[in-house]
């Protein structure tokens, strides 16, 4: 334990934070992110500075930062104070009283709540004397004056900090003997979440999530003294997307989750840390499973991602792995029925099949779609089976919803908490609230604690619209004319010096004059002058301080209506304007950012490196790769449609029902040939496959999976596998034995070693690498794992672990807490003080075959423009705009029972002024109609909608008719025209 | 509202003149003010029902507060109570079917010198014995005391300058009379 003195010098966490994004490299070092610990999220200094005090906890010198509050500064130097109320990402309440301490002022010792009390220098602090314990004694004894006892049937006993406060810190015996207070129990908070308020103790963690975290402040305590309640308004449920956060915060069984509750107790259930795949933000989570079935997920606190939190789609998504249409033995079509059958005969039919068509026409005439579901080790397991034993480019892992690969993987990548403390923060994506909800969360945060400015753009208001600077709502199709706008404009502006900096706003934008659309201010893609006037001023004050400030860009699809190509091409000028500004993608399928690190999607190959720059490399590696670049998705359904592809192979991507176009998508498998379909569930495509093999989902999985911030953190199966199903990985591993091949990999680690050896980007996640300790936040891609703090808050993540919490904390040992007096005292667990700093990319791998060959070099920003023709508007339709929403008709969402009954149902929603032109009232049935279909649904205005536009989410609840009808993938952007149905 | 850096501060402020319109914040007052000042509903009846004089709950045009604490108690607070109960034909807590008496038990009402001390919407109506208690219930019905006790709602005594209606919210909480003049004239209010 710490000695006083070994303090000293302890001081250089914080002050290594100077400039976290200002070398993508200097973060493998041991700059942590300086959050853990703070005890305070919301204040961190970005100055370096000597920010620290010094005090003294039971006799113990302790090194705090300026401000932290003495609860967390006592925490990391191995004092635990018990506490109900205090939860270090929110702001303290001083609610509970649990934390009181003694603490030596002018007047003496009195007692203070620890929580509630910054450290000053000097303080002198005692946490363990007869005072603070009978003060422990009578806050427990209060708190249990009206606390019902009911812990045999409450879902918290077993892991209930009120139950284990009580023991260690507890009178053991109450003297209140009369009559308890009673309510009705337990009354539903929302669709998932129930309340019983007798065991409620008011400590706010619930009503404080919903305001500051979730921004849905829909639960509030009413009334006062013993009548007072956590309640919602009546007829307003706490409908939210992270509603059942609140279940996992409360340190009562005051909240409880409709699909959890009497489910489990904490006692029979069994946990592994795992990474939630539901959306490409990789939220780390507790998978907990009682008897092999998945019983509850609990976020981590893993600090730079989701800091404990969970969206509710990935926290009950588990649920869908028992729907009755899980695969579970392989299937092939004999007389036009789907039959079940074994590996060996299923295998050897799709071989078959894959043959056939190659020996029709060629290797090109088979494609596969999909992969953003599979691991990483899957998705290159089957990018290499596509791309050296079949020998086609057609691989593509997106459905028509991401961005071209060769774009994407080329822009400077940030990481999510670089895009949380950029001095200026683009947002050319849609509402991440429905897209990626903890980034959303994250993101609600920084801006709020004055971390980062936002300037938003997309074609409606979103979650973050209040929250932005500037907000642009481009047309349709029109964000690369509204980019020129802001960026051309600026070098003609009166800043001399940008000019000749090579960075700042310079004239790049100039050289994707050759696209379709040219940038002429008043252009501008459609928005107000004075908006992009503000925009053009808050880029250029960033962009031209000293030093340079940060400018982060989210990208992601506003709609899947328009085509991706249109956004790639705005990212791409602005990367070429801005050479220092770094993007986030916020794509949205699970795995998609791996599946395109692994080569699944044409011209691309594993570790973000082009078809033709690693073409020598992979050749060597893999002894053959494609000749020519392959189609995307769009392409080979277009050309499955025509009768050109022969053979589909879908990778867990079913695009009958997830293909923007949707007449299309019916098309191309109708006239596909031989149809293969690799995927967990029953879906539409499954029904029309000719072979179907089953494979392993979530929580049954191990493997890696990476994030958009290119995170790989590993998946850890948790129950086991229904009946016949396989890992991805290895189906195409047999699949290419049966085609004569040997991919050479054996088993799971063997996969993941490769990975490392050939795609140099990911050479740290080795599986040894990936297994340290320190590696428990994953692997940044290619920057290499950072420090990691175990959970902040000890009694914020129930279950098994907080139980052993609630002493001392434990920590990974790493290096970084500062003010943790005994970083080398080993308090961690041993074998966890890797020094990864120290690992030199590259220095000792390329000795395997094709030794000498230097590895390929990683995509940059391309030069050349994207042609996209977006046809002039017509003043007779309106552009649509197809967002997604989170609670969609998806695979998973769909079969999960607390879940499916959340979509709602769809309604179109467009300018007031366009409504009242057309002479349609709000709540009108209305028709859209375009050149492939039309749709019946209700209208409604939207003020945030722009004019000229007409919003349809992209999914509908499941048996609506969907907006995929509508949209045309063979132009840039639909038109629809909107009438009354009368 | 523009008294207030943020919008939010206007919260009890407004939640006073709401009342004083309205009689209680009903649910759609409640909805009304949240709208107005960008809150949610529920973080307006959060405060609001902390408050123990804004009312969440029906109130009628007359509440008549008995304290029962330990001077008044002395005093004959319970008989007076159980009295009123029975004269107005309500429990502790209850609301006359005509709207016209909610009857409530109190707290010390720093009026100790008349116990059993007896208010009406916060106004002291002193020292009452069961029969002072039926003709001042008399009184009330008969509106004999208009000048000196405004209907229910009325708490501030210096009226503000505002709106008379809160924005969006629909006046339906049944109680129409004009809060002001009353209030200008209810000089022996006892108001926060
Ligand atoms: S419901 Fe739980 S989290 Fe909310 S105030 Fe009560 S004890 Fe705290
Ligand atoms: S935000 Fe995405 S990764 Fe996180 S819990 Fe939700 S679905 Fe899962
Ligand atoms: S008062 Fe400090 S933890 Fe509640
Ligand atoms: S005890 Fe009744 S007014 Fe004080």
């Amino acid at each position: 334990m710490p000695e006083p003195g070994t303090g000293s010098g302890q001081a250089e966490g914080p002050a290594q934070r100077a400039h976290p994004g200002s070398d993508q490299g200097a973060n493998s070092g041991p700059a942590q992110s300086a959050q853990p610990g703070s005890g305070q999220p919301s204040e961190q200094p970005r100055s370096p500075g000597s920010d620290t005090v010094s005090v003294t906890i039971d006799g113990r010198h302790v090194v705090a930062r300026k401000g932290e509050m003495l609860i967390a500064a006592a925490e990391r130097a191995g004092v635990f104070i018990p506490r109900f109320c205090y939860h270090p990402r929110m702001e303290p309440v001083g609610m509970c009283r649990m934390c009181l301490v003694e603490v030596k002022g002018p007047r003496g010792f009195s007692l203070q709540p620890s929580c509630y009390l910054a450290v000053s220098d000097g303080q002198e602090v005692v946490t363990t004397s007869p005072k603070v314990k009978k003060a422990q004694d009578g806050v427990l004894e209060f708190l249990l004056v009206n606390h019902p006892l009911d812990c045999p049937v409450c879902d918290k006993g077993g892991e209930c900090p009120l139950q284990d406060q009580t023991l260690s810190y507890g009178p053991g015996e109450s003297r209140f003997v009369e009559e308890k207070r009673h309510w009705a129990k337990p009354v539903p908070i929302s669709d998932l979440v129930l309340l019983d308020r007798e065991r409620c103790i008011q400590c706010a963690r619930c009503t404080r999530f919903a305001d500051e975290i979730a921004g849905d402040p829909l639960i509030d305590f009413f009334s006062r003294g013993d009548r007072i309640e956590v309640s919602i308004f009546e007829g307003k449920p706490f409908k939210s997307y992270f509603s059942a956060n609140i279940v996992q915060i409360c340190p009562v069984g005051a909240l409880t989750a409709a699909p959890y509750r009497f489910r489990a107790r904490p006692w029979d259930l069994d946990q592994v840390e795992s990474t939630c795949t539901m959306c490409a933000l990789g939220c780390r989570m507790v998978v907990q499973s009682s008897g092999d079935r998945v019983t509850r997920q609990l976020g981590m606190d893993t600090d730079p991602v989701n800091q404990s939190w969970l969206c509710d789609k990935g926290r009950f998504a588990y649920e869908a792995l028992e729907h009755d249409t899980r695969l579970t033995a392989p299937l092939v079509r004999k007389d036009g029925e789907l039959v079940e059958t074994s590996w060996s005969e299923a295998l050897a039919a799709a071989a078959r099949g894959l043959e056939e068509a190659r020996a029709r026409g060629s290797a090109s005439g088979v494609g596969f779609i999909g992969g953003a579901r599979c691991t990483n080790e899957g998705a290159y397991a089957w990018s290499k089976l596509a791309k050296s034993v079949i020998g086609t480019d057609s691989v593509d892992a997106q459905v028509a919803d991401g961005l071209p690969a060769e774009v994407l993987l080329g822009l400077p990548r940030a990481t999510i908490d670089e895009a949380c403390d950029a001095d200026l923060l683009v947002l050319a994506s849609g509402d991440l609230r429905e897209e990626l909800p903890v980034l959303f969360l994250r993101i609600r945060r920084a801006i709020l604690d004055g971390r980062t400015r936002l300037i938003e753009c997309s074609p409606y208001g979103t979650s973050l619209s209040p929250l932005a600077e500037v907000s642009l709502r481009p047309r349709p199709g029109a964000i690369v004319e509204l980019m020129d706008a802001i960026l051309a404009d600026d070098r003609a502006s009166d800043h001399g010096h940008a000019a000749d900096a090579s960075s700042g706003v310079a004239a790049g934008g100039a050289a994707g004059g050759g696209a379709g659309a040219s940038g002429h201010l008043g252009a501008g893609g459609g928005a107000p002058a004075s908006q992009i006037e503000a925009a053009r001023r808050l880029i250029s004050e960033v962009s031209s301080s000293e030093p340079h400030g940060r400018v982060v860009v989210v990208i992601g699809r506003s709609s899947l209506a328009e085509d991706g190509r249109i956004l790639a091409e705005a990212a791409r000028r602005l990367a070429q304007a801005l050479p220092d500004a770094r993007f986030l993608p916020a794509l949205r399928r699970g795995n998609v950012m791996g599946a395109l690190d692994m080569g699944m999607a044409p011209g691309v190959l594993p570790g973000r490196v082009s078809l033709d720059a690693g073409r020598a490399w992979y050749e060597a590696k893999w002894g053959k790769v494609p000749a020519k670049r392959g189609l995307d998705a769009l392409g080979m359904l277009r050309s499955a449609a025509a009768g050109e592809l022969d053979a589909l192979v879908l990778v867990g991507a079913d695009p009958l029902g997830d293909f923007p176009d949707a007449g299309l998508a019916k098309q191309a498998i109708d006239r596909a040939s031989f149809l293969v379909a690799v995927d967990a569930f029953r879906t539409q495509g499954v029904e029309c496959a000719d072979v179907v093999l089953p494979v392993a989902a979530f929580q049954e999985r191990s493997g890696t999976t990476t994030n958009i911030e290119g995170r790989v953190t590993r998946l850890a199966p948790k129950v086991t596998v229904p009946v016949l199903a396989w890992p991805d990985w290895m189906v195409a591993v047999e699949l290419a034995g049966e085609l004569g091949a040997d991919l050479g990999m054996g088993s799971l680690d063997e996969v993941t070693a490769e990975i490392a050896r050939v795609a140099a980007t990911y050479e740290r996640c080795t599986p040894e690498a990936l297994a340290e300790p320190g590696s428990r936040d994953g692997i940044v891609v290619p920057n290499g794992p950072r420090d990691v703090l175990l959970p902040l808050d000890p009694i914020a993540v129930p279950g098994i672990e907080s139980v052993e919490r609630q002493g001392a904390p434990l920590r990974s040992g790493t290096a970084s807490d500062i003010g943790g007096s005994d970083t080398d005292a080993g308090s961690g667990p041993p074998g966890s003080g890797v020094s990864r700093s120290e690992a030199v990319p590259g220095s000792d791998d390329t000795s395997a075959s094709g030794a000498g060959l230097q590895a390929p070099p990683v995509l940059g920003v391309p030069a050349e423009p994207l042609d996209v023709h977006v046809p002039p508007t017509d003043a007779y339709s309106l552009r649509l705009v197809a967002p997604r929403r989170l609670y969609d008709s998806g695979v998973v969402m769909s079969r999960s029972p607390a879940l499916s009954p959340l979509a709602e149902h769809l309604v179109a929603r467009a300018n007031p002024a366009d409504l009242a032109h057309l002479g349609l009232a709000s709540g009108d049935l209305v028709r859209l109609r375009s050149a492939t279909g039309s749709l019946e649904l209700e209208a409604l205005p939207d003020p945030g909608v722009r004019e000229g536009s007409v919003v349809v989410p992209f999914h509908s609840a499941a048996g609506e008719p969907g907006v995929r009808s509508l949209i045309d993938a063979s132009v840039a952007v639909t038109e629809v025209r909107m009438e009354t149905t009368s | 509202m523009e008294l207030y850096p943020e919008k939010r501060s206007a919260l009890i402020p407004i939640c006073h003149i709401a009342q004083a319109e309205h009689g209680w914040l009903t649910p759609e007052v409640i909805e009304g003010i949240a709208e107005l000042l960008g809150l949610t509903p529920a973080e307006v009846r959060g405060t609001a029902s902390f408050y123990e004089m804004l009312r969440t709950e029906p109130t009628g045009r007359y509440l008549v507060s008995i304290c029962t604490n330990i001077a008044c108690m002395l005093d004959g607070a319970y008989e007076l109570l159980e009295h009123a109960e029975e004269r107005l034909g309500i429990a502790v807590g209850e609301t006359s079917s005509d709207g016209m008496f909610t009857l409530e038990e109190s707290e010390c009402l720093a009026g100790c010198d008349m116990a059993p001390c007896v208010q009406v919407n916060y106004r002291y109506v002193g020292k009452l014995d069961s029969a002072g208690f039926d003709s001042l219930v008399g009184e009330l019905a008969a509106g004999e005391r208009d000048a000196d006790i405004p209907p229910h709602g009325v708490l501030i005594r210096t009226p503000r300058r505002a709106p008379r209606a809160v924005a969006g919210a629909p006046s339906g909480g049944g109680r129409s009379a004009g809060g002001e003049q009353a209030a200008s004239s209810g000089a022996a209010g006892q108001v926060s």
